[in-house]
């Protein structure tokens, strides 16, 4: 698998969450705006290639029977080295994000590259697949938290200075005010609608590239020769 | 002699979907018209204003999935959605909340899945949810009844307050709903709970004004009127009786036996009966042919666990009303009341 092949099965044709379907615990809990959602979307990135990496340079001496536990560990172990520094360097966001920091352990798509991919492949390709599939991840996570926030509350990159430090907080766009707050967008029902759509836009995307891509056979028509 | 091969089925419907529309908002006539009595001019307006949006977005939807828009205006299914939304809410509520509930309930709870006939959940319930997750101060103003409340509002009036929030003499929706003491009033229901929790009888809580003879003042007649053009309905042949009757059962049983051990606690099955959307649940929103379950069986079973699910969650849960609620929770258990209620197909297994 070339490393061109590796960015398409990331960032679209396998994405995490638009097609795998793993980590959708995190996916519709932190979404509700686009900080939360680039926040959370960069720590499962990191943690994604470093225990990418770490997992392909110990295939060798990881007896079969045990990888599960192994890939565990070694993803634990990176978690919490993200979670440690959130806690020094992104105190704000840390506090929103919460429980969904530790959570990123339990997340399927990062146990499920270790073991699809990551256990199979040379290190540098594991690191560009961790790279690839994390930006696919962020990517729905930052879409789908600016849909919710634009539906909720009006507004995009709010907060963004808890992520990105204090000049962060002339990116935020109000794009409308708003009296009463949609709460649907806002709550878990809404990130479960959004997220439907997303999927669903993706698919019709899919289908149309695929009757473009096969062209109509060319008609034969014959000549009859035959007299009736 | 000539044989005429029919394809099948041989046995007709008697009536079409149209058809079937018209009788329920012919028997929802004398409920609106209660319901106007009681609670203003509001409620013309905010029927107009979903149906209107619900013919809008029936359109559009038709449009871009490549069908034709005048079938689906035909079978009067969006118009019928669109009316149990409406009277649904409170009818003060400000112009875009009934505009929001009915797109909801038409492109999402219904086009999504598939438009008529394949939605899973009952689309006027969905909105109504919708509604009350996303704004909850909005969808509980209800507005006193006439008898109690301080202002007059004229049809016009009803409309300046809807689309702008004020009426011309310059009341919001809140002055509106203080009585005479100049205290808001809550519904019926509601009143009620916030007795229980302070400790209060159910007798001394039905001493408010907000109460009637027996249930609450104006729900009262509200639902007598849903009840009377339910049993049109069940007359006419429109529904069975088999949902209707499991859902008050299943409402007023525990009910009885809870006010049975301990009437002071307990809301009376009368007044469960007859206060907010019991009627219209059970007669008009429960019966919706598609959501409900298939067998005859299966819609006893449906009907008793929405009337169970009402008085569980009026009784224990967290809002005061629950038909949304129950309905929508029963339309999940569809699938698996109609695995285990499937009619036994004559000559295969069964009783010997």
């Amino acid at each position: 698998m070339n490393y061109k092949e590796i960015t398409w099965q990331g960032l679209w044709e396998n994405n995490p969450a638009l097609v795998q379907l793993l980590g959708l615990c995190p996916l519709l809990a932190v979404t509700a705006t686009v900080t939360n959602a680039l926040g959370l979307g960069l720590a499962t990135l990191l943690v994604l290639i470093g225990s990418n990496i770490t997992v392909s340079l110990v295939r060798e001496w990881v007896p079969k029977e045990i990888r599960i536990p192994v890939f565990v560990m070694v993803i634990a172990t990176f978690v919490t080295v993200i979670q440690l520094l959130m806690n020094a360097y992104v105190y704000g966001l840390y506090q929103s994000l919460g429980i969904f920091i530790p959570l990123i352990v339990t997340n399927c798509a990062i146990i499920g590259r270790a073991e699809a991919f990551a256990s199979k492949n040379p290190w540098r390709r594991s690191a560009y697949d961790g790279l690839m599939m994390g930006l696919g991840f962020t990517l729905v996570l930052v879409v789908l938290g600016g849909i919710r926030e634009v539906l909720g509350n009006g507004t995009l990159f709010d907060g963004a200075e808890l992520l990105l430090g204090d000049w962060a907080a002339a990116l935020r766009i109000e794009l409308f005010a708003v009296d009463y707050p949609l709460l649907l967008a806002i709550l878990p029902p809404g990130a479960f609608i959004a997220m439907g759509f997303i999927i669903a836009i993706k698919n019709a995307i899919d289908h149309y590239r695929e009757q473009r891509a096969t062209k109509p056979a060319k008609e034969v028509t014959r000549v009859r020769v035959t007299a009736q | 002699m000539t044989f005429k091969l029919a394809a099948s089925p041989h046995s007709h419907q008697r009536r079409t979907t149209q058809q079937v529309m018209r009788w329920v908002y012919l028997a929802l006539i004398p409920g609106v018209m209660t319901l106007i009595y009681f609670f203003g001019w509001g409620v013309i307006w905010q029927l107009l204003l979903a149906i209107a949006t619900a013919w809008t977005a029936e359109a559009l939807c038709m449009m871009l999935r490549g069908r034709p828009v005048e079938s689906a205006w035909r079978d009067h299914t969006a118009l019928v959605t669109a009316v149990l939304l409406a009277i649904s809410i409170p009818g003060f509520a400000p112009w875009w909340i009934i505009v929001i509930g009915t797109a909801f309930s038409i492109i999402i709870v219904k086009h999504v899945y598939g438009g008529v006939g394949q939605n899973i959940f009952n689309p006027a319930m969905a909105g109504y949810v919708v509604l009350l997750i996303s704004f909850p101060v909005q969808m509980t103003s209800w507005p006193l009844p006439v008898q109690l409340s301080q202002v007059d509002l004229s049809f016009l009036d009803s409309a300046v307050l809807i689309f702008t929030g004020y009426t011309p003499s310059g009341y919001d929706i809140e002055q509106l709903r203080m009585g005479a003491d100049g205290m808001t009033m809550a519904t019926p229901l509601d009143s009620l709970r916030t007795a229980l929790n302070h400790q209060l009888t159910i007798d001394e809580a039905l001493q408010q004004p907000i109460f009637g003879s027996f249930a609450g003042l104006g729900w009262q007649w509200v639902n007598a009127a849903f009840l009377l053009g339910g049993l049109v309905l069940l007359k006419v042949r429109v529904i069975s009786w088999h949902i209707p009757v499991g859902m008050l059962l299943g409402l007023a049983v525990p009910a009885a036996l809870a006010w049975l051990f301990s009437p002071d606690q307990s809301v009376s099955p009368v007044l469960h009966l007859f206060s907010g959307a019991t009627m219209l649940g059970a007669f008009f929103i429960a019966t919706d042919p598609v959501t409900a379950a298939t067998s005859k069986r299966g819609r006893l079973y449906f009907g008793l666990l929405i009337g169970f699910l009402v008085f569980a969650i009026r009784t224990w849960g967290g809002y005061p009303d629950a038909v949304a609620f129950a309905v929508l929770l029963a339309n999940m258990t569809v699938p698996i009341i109609d695995k285990y209620t499937q009619p036994v197909v004559y000559g295969h297994g069964g009783r010997t």
